[in-house]
């Protein structure tokens, strides 16, 4: 069998290596090197509360082998925003109230930042199928998709100010 | 934690041939992962040595050109979804990767994965049966293209031989005015495996049918072709009388299982429903971008 070896990942924008056997998946080497904002649910890819911006898609870190992530750029929901500088998701998920017990957030506010940067003005079917791999069952998602809307009006006229 | 196994990282598909071949046959593709891993989490999956495909970025592409539709097998699912050409000339395909899983399962799992796995629920199946797509797999000893209709051969049982991988998966751009549809029954409308699914491809002229195909999802072992309804409606006018004897000759090609999703009886039903809606839509005309959205909106 294979050992161990130290694999290359940019996580939150700091350069990191770590060390990962054949076996280890994204959200063990994420969550075992200080990231437990990344969340282990299912480990079926069916919940979502472990995804993560990898090179720019949202994925399953319980799906995704470590070593098949070597070189890539992972953003956690830490690297979207900080409680000093939120991101404007970030900002109305609390505004809205849209977090109850909160462990799926982290996911879906990976899972909505993707759907942003695509689509700054996200119809509601949009954002099902964008947030179709992220369930929540405090919420019934009523107040989080009215924080995504209320976040890509920010954003947008932000652009507007700006451009 | 996943049990301990070996992965092999090729950057060309020369090299992953020849690792594929090397090891004897006991050593297994590894596209986008979202299957293999939970089978090897939950014991299913007794292979320990993989070749990951990720590495080979010349097989993640769709090409339209000269009448053909050809995708390398390493395409996302969420690539097809994304994509507009696909939309616009693949619109059943369409339907079926926007139902697909989630979102993030879409980013990783790949075409050639759902094929691959083999399960009469795969999503993308029913509409590439019903496109009439050619699979071209590939093995240190070279290439060969068969039928799609003849890769699943049984319940996750495929034609890849030890030492093959999936590379391409192609078909004839249908006739122009072809309509394509796919519907998809889950338990939920996102994050579901389908109860059944089906998919129609129908070419009208003046309501006169020159083309059929109908495929059915989770109704039996494999995705299967309702050959026989397909010849019926052969030549004739499409008329609610012959979509009725369509649905039940469709409803006939059908073996399914009663499962924790469904029973039997319940899909033998919704089988000859989904048919005979369908073929009602395709009848009214191919509307707007030609194919069903209701796979994941109500």
């Amino acid at each position: 069998m294979e050992t161990s070896k130290a694999i290359k990942l940019k996580v939150n924008g700091k350069q990191l290596e770590l060390l990962a056997a054949p076996n280890s998946t994204l959200l063990e080497i994420l969550r075992n090197n200080g990231h437990v904002e990344v969340k282990c649910g299912c480990e079926k890819g069916d919940c979502g509360a472990c995804a993560v911006i990898l090179d720019g898609e949202a994925v399953d870190s319980c799906l995704t082998l470590a070593w098949i992530a070597d070189g890539s750029e992972v953003q956690t929901v830490k690297g979207i925003g900080t409680e000093a500088t939120p991101h404007p998701l970030q900002t109305a998920f609390i505004e809205e109230g849209s977090v109850q017990c909160g462990y799926c957030i982290p996911g879906i506010i990976v899972a909505a930042k993707v759907l942003l940067d695509e689509n700054p003005d996200p119809t509601d079917s949009d954002i099902r199928v964008a947030l179709s791999g992220n369930l929540c069952r405090c919420t019934g998602y009523t107040r989080i998709f009215s924080a995504i809307h209320k976040a890509a009006q920010v954003m947008r006229e932000g652009a507007q100010k700006n451009g | 934690m996943l049990p301990r196994f070996e992965l092999y990282q090729p950057t060309t598909l020369p090299e992953a041939l020849g690792m594929l071949s090397e090891t004897g046959g006991n050593v297994r593709p590894f596209a986008g992962g979202t299957n293999l891993i939970p089978d090897l989490r939950g014991g299913r999956e007794q292979a320990r040595k993989f070749v990951s495909l990720a590495g080979l970025d010349d097989l993640r592409f769709t090409r339209f050109a000269n009448g053909r539709v050809e995708i390398g097998s390493l395409t996302t699912v969420s690539d097809l979804h994304r994509s507009h050409e696909v939309l616009r000339n693949a619109p059943a395909l369409h339907a079926s990767a926007t139902a697909f899983a989630g979102h993030m399962v879409r980013c990783t799992a790949t075409i050639a994965g759902n094929i691959c796995y083999g399960s009469p629920s795969a999503d993308l199946l029913p509409p590439l049966l019903s496109l009439d797509a050619n699979v071209t797999l590939a093995s240190a000893a070279g290439l060969r293209i068969l039928p799609l209709s003849r890769f699943n051969l049984g319940y996750k049982q495929t034609a890849l031989k030890p030492g093959e991988m999936m590379t391409q998966i192609s078909w004839p751009q249908p006739a122009r005015g072809t309509v394509q549809l796919f519907y998809k029954l889950g338990l939920r409308k996102g994050d579901a495996i389908s109860v059944i699914s089906a998919a129609v491809s129908l070419t009208l002229k003046q309501m006169v049918c020159t083309h059929a195909r109908i495929a059915l999802g989770s109704v039996a072992a494999t995705v299967v072709r309702a050959e026989r309804a397909e010849a019926l409606l052969l030549g004739r006018e499409l008329t609610e009388k012959l979509i009725g004897e369509a649905a039940e000759l469709a409803a006939d090609a059908s073996a399914p299982i009663d499962d924790l999703r469904a029973s039997k009886e319940y899909r033998l039903h919704t089988a000859r429903v989904l048919v005979r809606r369908l073929l009602r839509q395709a009848a009214e005309g191919p509307g707007e971008a030609g194919s069903t959205r209701r796979s994941t909106e109500g």
